[in-house]
């Protein structure tokens, strides 16, 4: 097993697992933001309720969070020991750089990008995944079956302004972080290739690093919207 | 021209170093850049001062010695140019311009503008060869090799291991240039054969180096006087996951 643990600590092996996380995290941002879509149905958020009753108690999602939650922490402590060792390699700043002449603003700060989503995340967490698991949630019936209903844990923290308006922010630094990492991290696994690169580059500029990311803004700002009877 | 030159001046890896300011009033745009460092060291050492140590050899961008950060960017700010390529003319009358050195971990700086790149060479010399006795040349197309696959392997070769990469990267990583010389021999049929030691024994001797990881910013191949692409980059990692899924070294 020593090659393994050999190839991983290598400088290309952990942006291997950099990569699988990172693409992981990806993939996992889609289901999300389908699932949440049901935030804008205008049913008092019964579809909402059934989702997430769904999400808890389905045996197939539950073992995949833990791989979530895994991939989360792994990405953040690989990020960390990369940034430390990258840091390492020019102990001797350049009086004068000029980085902007060569590359994007978003490749070279992917660790800045990256706690600004971990934050996020932990916030984002607190908020709805505590909750829902420790918290005291109010329950909500629908044909005589009780559900957790986490919309009025969504609408109560959604109508705060400033809270809305940090998951807006946050949202904006998850597109500059996965414009450059989404499309970097099949460079990292060697995919390369004149067919598939620009497919892939343009998946994360476009989807990724945009659609994605409005759409989770949306909902944050739909509910306010919503909840102050502005729509 | 009247340029002001903030250069780097440093007596050896362990002195601390500093940018000193120069003044240059006849600068020509037709000199080069390292001829406007001829005219400066001339006048220092008229004036009994020590001159800038600056490494320099063919002086038409071939041999990868001259090694300056210029205006913070490697080689200056031209593409696909080395700092011999570099003339004067693309600056301005009256400019002022840093000149520092490549820095690096794996780089120390030996004086002045100088940097040590052996690091460079202990990366190649872990596995950048073919082991075979070439013997007496062999007759052209003996060996039938696709164009396009010649011409990558050619543009990989291009590398004349100045450094820039590593320079320019903000993370001083190497991987442009180890997958430079990891492509050009890969590709081609002599070099195949050992791909899979060659890609495990180099990146080995690159991360001991101590040179950083790629984050895939591109700086290195825009700042490259090759212009080398990343798509050696990309080839390296795949080189190297096959070589480490496949290759009979346990241990």
């Amino acid at each position: 097993m020593v090659w393994i643990t050999q190839a991983l600590s290598s400088s290309l092996g952990r942006k291997v697992i950099m990569s699988l996380t990172g693409l992981f995290l990806s993939s996992f941002l889609i289901v999300h933001m389908a699932g949440n879509l049901q935030l804008f149905k205008a049913d008092g958020g019964r579809a909402f309720n059934e989702y997430t009753y769904f999400m808890t108690h389905n045996p197939l999602i539950i073992t995949v969070s833990y791989l979530l939650y895994t991939s989360i922490l792994v990405h953040a402590l690989m990020a960390f020991i990369l940034t430390r060792h990258n840091r390492d390699s020019r102990p001797v700043q350049y009086a004068y750089s000029k980085p902007e002449a060569n590359s994007d603003w978003s490749s070279r700060n992917m660790g800045i990008l990256g706690t600004i989503v971990l934050l996020f995340i932990i916030i984002h967490m607190r908020t709805f995944w505590y909750e829902m698991h420790f918290g005291s949630v109010p329950m909500a019936e629908y044909d005589g079956k009780q559900y957790k209903d986490l919309y009025a844990v969504v609408k109560e923290a959604f109508s705060q302004w400033w809270y809305v308006l940090l998951y807006v922010l946050c949202m904006g630094a998850l597109g500059y972080h996965l414009a450059h990492g989404f499309q970097s991290g099949f460079q990292s696994l060697g995919v390369r290739h004149k067919k598939y690169t620009p497919v892939i580059e343009l998946v994360g500029r476009y989807f990724f690093a945009i659609i994605i990311p409005l759409a989770f803004a949306a909902m944050p700002v739909y509910v306010f919207l919503q909840v102050h009877g502005i729509i | 021209m009247k340029i002001t030159l903030k250069v780097w001046r440093q007596k050896n890896n362990n002195t601390p170093g500093k940018l000193v300011e120069y003044q240059l009033d006849n600068v020509s745009e037709d000199m080069s850049f390292l001829e406007m460092f001829d005219v400066l060291n001339d006048s220092l050492t008229r004036k009994g001062e020590e001159p800038v140590a600056f490494d320099h050899d063919c002086r038409e961008g071939i041999c990868g010695m001259c090694s300056m950060y210029i205006n913070g960017r490697a080689h200056g700010p031209q593409t696909g140019a080395t700092t011999c390529q570099l003339h004067m003319r693309s600056f301005s009358d009256g400019d002022t311009i840093v000149v520092e050195p490549w820095r690096a971990r794996a780089f120390p700086v030996i004086k002045d503008l100088m940097v040590d790149r052996a690091a460079f060479d202990r990366v190649i010399q872990a596995g950048g060869y073919v082991s075979v006795n070439t013997g007496s040349a062999r007759d052209a197309n003996e060996i039938l090799i696709p164009r396009t696959i010649a011409d990558e392997a050619m543009d990989a070769a291009a590398c004349i291991g100045c450094g820039a990469c590593v320079a320019a990267c903000k993370n001083a990583s190497a991987m442009l240039f180890v997958s430079a010389k990891v492509s050009q021999l890969a590709i081609l049929p002599q070099g195949k054969a050992e791909h899979v030691e060659r890609a495990e024994r180099m990146v080995a001797q690159m991360d001991a180096e101590g040179f950083g990881a790629c984050s895939f910013t591109g700086a290195c191949s825009v700042e490259c006087p090759k212009s080398i692409s990343l798509d050696h980059i990309a080839r390296l990692n795949r080189e190297y996951l096959g070589a480490k899924l496949t290759s009979d070294n346990v241990q």
